[in-house]
């Protein structure tokens, strides 16, 4: 059940850095909170969240219940090569999340448009 | 004679006046041009986080809502595409919510119309109130009518609910002995322990809530303020429910529909 919405610029230049930003569908449960009838709702968290690019970690996460339902992730990014960026999260029920992108990263040239 | 005159002038001008007020019994607590979102009273993190088009949480229960607008339901194999079009088509469907049922000749929100349609139409399992699907897919409509304003009818066969609606609004109940209009209307923009009360508008819903972290109906709102007043909650889907939600379109009349929205 769990989707992701990832959100990074629309262009990328040779030696940008860029900012990611992914967007999570998880309960997050803390394993805390009790239902209407009083029974505790299953501790069920991402564990566990890693970006690669080309095989290559290149950011890794490991959320615990502090966090709260439908987790924002944001970090940067240099931009090096163009390749398969792959998202990957595993939570307490043992569910793999997945989400895929193709980053383009563009050469740098003169007429790059200017960053602010 | 000058005072038998003075006699009927008074008379008429009473029943003059006792005419407008009657043609304008509907009195509006908050005047039309003073009328706030809730979004006013959130505090700049939830405003910037429902203008963030990005990460506003109620968007991943909007996708999911846009999803189901296509895909092939129950017995009928139909999705509310087969018969209803593209889902921009629902624009301006949502402000006149709840309105009258035709057939059934009851008061229907966009939660029961959509529930009705699922069951009568597409011959599909009934949803739950407030369950994702159904929550996901009323967000889904009503965000096609973002920016709209608000529009109930009031009049005709509404017209009893209507009322029933403002008394409900106006009257104490629960063991705090609060009517809604003591907070929302008499002291809107004072704070209630550390948030600033809102003036109770229903123009963003259904809306992303931090604290319960989903999506949730009006109605769902609503049992949580007869809660906070600590008062008897009806069953879901009572009719009691629905009346205060025509009345809270109506006395929001005008304002946009912020679909999808983000509050504590």
């Amino acid at each position: 059940m769990s989707s992701a919405r990832l959100q990074i610029p629309p262009r990328i230049f040779q030696g940008d850095v860029f900012k990611v930003r992914l967007l999570v569908n998880h309960p997050m449960d803390s394993g805390f909170l009790r239902d209407i009838d009083g029974v505790i709702i299953q501790r069920n968290v991402i564990r566990h969240l890693l970006c690669t690019l080309n095989g290559r970690e290149v950011f890794r996460v490991e959320p615990t219940t502090g966090v709260a339902a439908n987790p924002l992730f944001e970090f940067y990014l240099r931009a090096t090569e163009s390749g398969d960026m792959l998202f990957r999260w595993v939570d307490d029920k043992a569910y793999i999340g997945e989400l895929r992108h193709t980053l383009v990263v563009e050469a740098a040239n003169v007429s790059k448009p200017a960053s602010n | 004679m000058r005072f038998a005159v003075c006699r009927t002038l008074l008379c008429g001008l009473l029943a003059f006046f006792g005419l407008v007020l009657t043609s304008h019994a509907q009195q509006r607590p908050i005047p039309l041009e003073k009328l706030q979102s809730g979004l006013h009273f959130s505090g700049p993190e939830v405003q910037s986080l429902q203008t963030d088009e990005f990460a506003n949480p109620g968007n991943i229960a909007l996708d999911s809502g846009i999803k189901y607008w296509s895909k092939p339901e129950g017995k009928s194999n139909k999705s509310c595409q087969s018969c209803h079009g593209e889902l921009v088509k629902m624009k301006g469907v949502s402000i006149r919510y709840p309105a009258i049922d035709k057939a059934t000749g009851k008061l229907f929100n966009l939660e029961d119309r959509i529930r009705n349609c699922r069951v009568k139409n597409q011959k599909a399992a009934e949803w739950t109130f407030e369950s994702d699907e159904l929550v996901a897919m009323t967000l889904a409509v009503t965000s096609t009518s973002r920016g709209l304003p608000l529009q109930a009818q009031i009049d005709g066969a509404a017209k009893s609910h209507f009322e029933n609606g403002q008394r409900l609004f106006m009257t104490r109940q629960g063991q705090m002995n609060l009517a809604c209009t003591n907070c929302h209307d008499q002291h809107y923009g004072q704070k209630l322990y550390t948030d600033p009360l809102s003036q109770g508008q229903a123009n963003g819903y259904p809306l992303y809530r931090i604290d319960w972290q989903r999506v949730a109906s009006l109605e769902r709102r609503l049992r949580f303020c007869y809660t906070g007043v600590k008062a008897e909650i009806p069953p879901w889907g009572h009719i009691d429910m629905r009346d205060i939600s025509l009345y809270l379109m109506w006395r929001g009349q005008g304002l946009p529909v912020e679909a999808p929205a983000v509050r504590k």
